[in-house]
């Protein structure tokens, strides 16, 4: 059975579009009749990935492929980079300068709550090239 | 799936199938068949919008007629507080009270009244952790519908306790059984209704086996011999009716539940736009720390329903100046009355979301609505009677419509057939045709 693809372009530095991807995934995924628990991890770890794309990355792109067995997403963007991996993934550790967490967000707590909302996760980042966060989330858990 | 009893009709003579109400209902349940409106009886959430947006009044609330009094030789009126904010120059809410005895009913019970027990039966349950946070209020049977077909996943979270109308009839009816001796059964429950999203849930009860409504008024009928009731108490001594506190009465509009629970992080939204709005981000966990959400599907809250008279910003001034000098709850409960408690927990329906029930079909649905969608002009023009392109694309792969209902499409087609007609212009039937004609062929 061949996947449905959806691709969604992201941009930076408005606040007030981030979520706009997550939430038409969201009416897609309820319209395939997927069981609402994986929609909420879905539309939750999606929008904290766009809101980071927003915040440091000056937007960029997600690509949604949806199977049989599971929900990947692919967040893609030309930004910065992230220098160490690692310290991005703590708890609590943010770069987000302080007009952002004025606005209530940079709590450090994005990649950590991506990280928690999904089954799989990878970070690949270079500085100065951009970053690319994929994640999955399983459609029927796995034994 | 069952049909849905629904307490908003068409009146098919007035209806002109124009896409007034389409476009705006809020779950994409109404298209225009046969030049009438049509209403998608899984997706209607009672919301009353295309009752307020109808340009020729076509579409109608039901509710039960006046009349239905004759049914029972002793009746009790349960005015809901949206109906205190409807009458000028009133200073005291015994009037209203008072008034209805006039106009035939034997006894009022406040809904009002019954609001302080679920505000007061909302605070203990909630000091006792017995809640999942966010709490949702779950007075307003259009946002109780809305989230049972749409965002099921926040079902956990609807307060489990009865709409304060359901509490209302319910001791009503137990008071005057012993105060009356009579039985239950001989007494008439009249809810006085802002809405008829009520009616809906009467009929249909929400987490209830059975309702404890008999009938459900419309506030705007029983409004002009309620005047004339008000304007003959007036004159007379007046019974001191009026058993609620500013809590209560509160209810009325936007904000009222939440602050009578006296829990201090909390968020009200009104207007169905608005509810989804917050209900979207709610299942996002997008709030951090938020303990009650109250959301109401009408502008202003229940003193926005479309069988209300007066415009619900006025009623809401109104109800300020009635509440001014009530005591702030007459309601103190020692124990949670069963009344107050839902028989069960409102269960998730069967998706009415879904392409299909079967996975691998609703993917090539999906796949086949994205290609239509692309061919589609992105319009949203409304004149194939459905609210959007993408809506007619789900139409077009559900089997209820097809491509040549876009009339855009329908003409490119007939586009390309003149075109391949006009290949024609240059034939000569072979009898007229010319030899060097011939040769060129």
């Amino acid at each position: 059975m061949s996947g449905i693809h959806l691709h969604y372009d992201v941009p930076g530095d408005d606040f007030t579009r981030a979520g706009e991807a997550s939430g038409s995934v969201k009416k897609a995924l309820r319209q395939l009749g997927i069981p609402a628990e994986v929609i909420r991890k879905v539309a939750i770890a999606m929008y904290e990935g766009e809101i980071n794309m927003v915040i440091h990355a000056y937007g960029g792109t997600v690509d949604v492929e949806v199977t049989g067995e599971d929900i990947t997403m692919v967040l893609k963007d030309t930004g910065p980079g992230i220098e160490d991996i690692d310290r991005a993934m703590t708890a609590g550790y943010s770069t987000a300068p302080d007009n952002v967490r004025s606005l209530g967000f940079g709590a450090g707590m994005g990649l950590p709550n991506m990280k928690k909302y999904t089954d799989e996760m990878t970070v690949e980042s270079e500085v100065g090239v951009g970053t690319t966060v994929t994640m999955k989330v399983y459609i029927t858990p796995k034994a | 799936m069952p049909d849905r009893f629904h307490s908003v009709t068409l009146d098919e003579s007035r209806c002109k199938g124009c896409i007034n109400c389409i476009k705006r209902c809020p779950t994409e349940a109404i298209r225009v068949r046969n030049g009438k409106a049509h209403i998608l009886s899984e997706r209607c959430i009672d919301c009353g919008e295309c009752i307020r947006v109808c340009p020729h009044h076509a579409k109608m609330p039901i509710y039960d007629p006046l009349s239905s009094m004759d049914n029972f030789s002793y009746k009790i009126a349960l005015p809901a507080p949206a109906l205190y904010g409807q009458f000028h120059n009133l200073d005291d809410i015994d009037v209203i009270l008072n008034g209805l005895l006039k106009m035939g009913f034997d006894e009022v019970f406040e809904v009002s009244r019954a609001a302080e027990v679920i505000s007061d039966a909302t605070r203990k349950l909630e000091a006792e952790h017995k809640l999942i946070k966010p709490i949702i209020s779950s007075a307003c049977p259009a946002v109780v519908r809305l989230i049972q077909i749409r965002f099921p996943m926040l079902l956990d979270h609807l307060l489990p306790l009865n709409p304060p109308v359901e509490v209302a009839a319910a001791l009503a009816r137990k008071e005057a059984v012993k105060k009356t001796d009579r039985k239950p059964e001989e007494i008439g429950v009249f809810f006085l209704s802002p809405c008829a999203a009520k009616n809906s849930a009467v009929k249909q009860p929400l987490g209830l086996e059975r309702s404890n409504i008999d009938h459900v008024l419309a506030i705007k009928d029983v409004y002009p011999p309620l005047l004339a009731g008000m304007k003959k108490a007036a004159g007379e001594d007046m019974e001191e009716l009026g058993e609620s506190g500013r809590i209560g009465i509160s209810w009325a509009s936007s904000g009222g539940e939440a602050s009578g629970t006296l829990i201090e992080d909390c968020l009200a939204a009104d207007g169905i736009e608005n509810v989804i709005h917050v209900l979207e981000n709610l299942e996002d966990e997008k709030f951090q720390g938020l303990e009650f959400v109250e959301l109401n599907a009408c502008n202003g809250g229940c003193v926005g329903g479309v069988l209300t008279v007066e415009n619900p910003y006025i009623a809401l001034a109104r109800l300020k100046h009635l509440r001014k000098y009530l005591p702030v709850s007459a309601c103190h409960l020692d124990r949670i009355p069963d009344e107050a408690v839902r028989d069960h927990a409102i269960k998730e329906e069967e998706s009415v979301l879904s392409l299909s029930t079967d996975f691998a079909e609703a993917m090539q649905k999906m796949a086949q609505m994205e290609e239509i969608v692309k061919r589609l002009p992105g319009l949203d023009c409304g004149s194939c009677g459905a609210p959007s392109c993408h809506a007619l694309a789900e139409d077009i792969v559900r089997g209820h419509a097809s491509e040549r209902d876009c009339v855009f499409l329908l003409r490119q087609q007939m586009s390309e057939l003149a075109e391949k007609l006009s290949q024609f212009d240059d034939y000569i039937p072979l009898p007229l045709r010319s030899d060097d004609k011939e040769e060129s062929e």
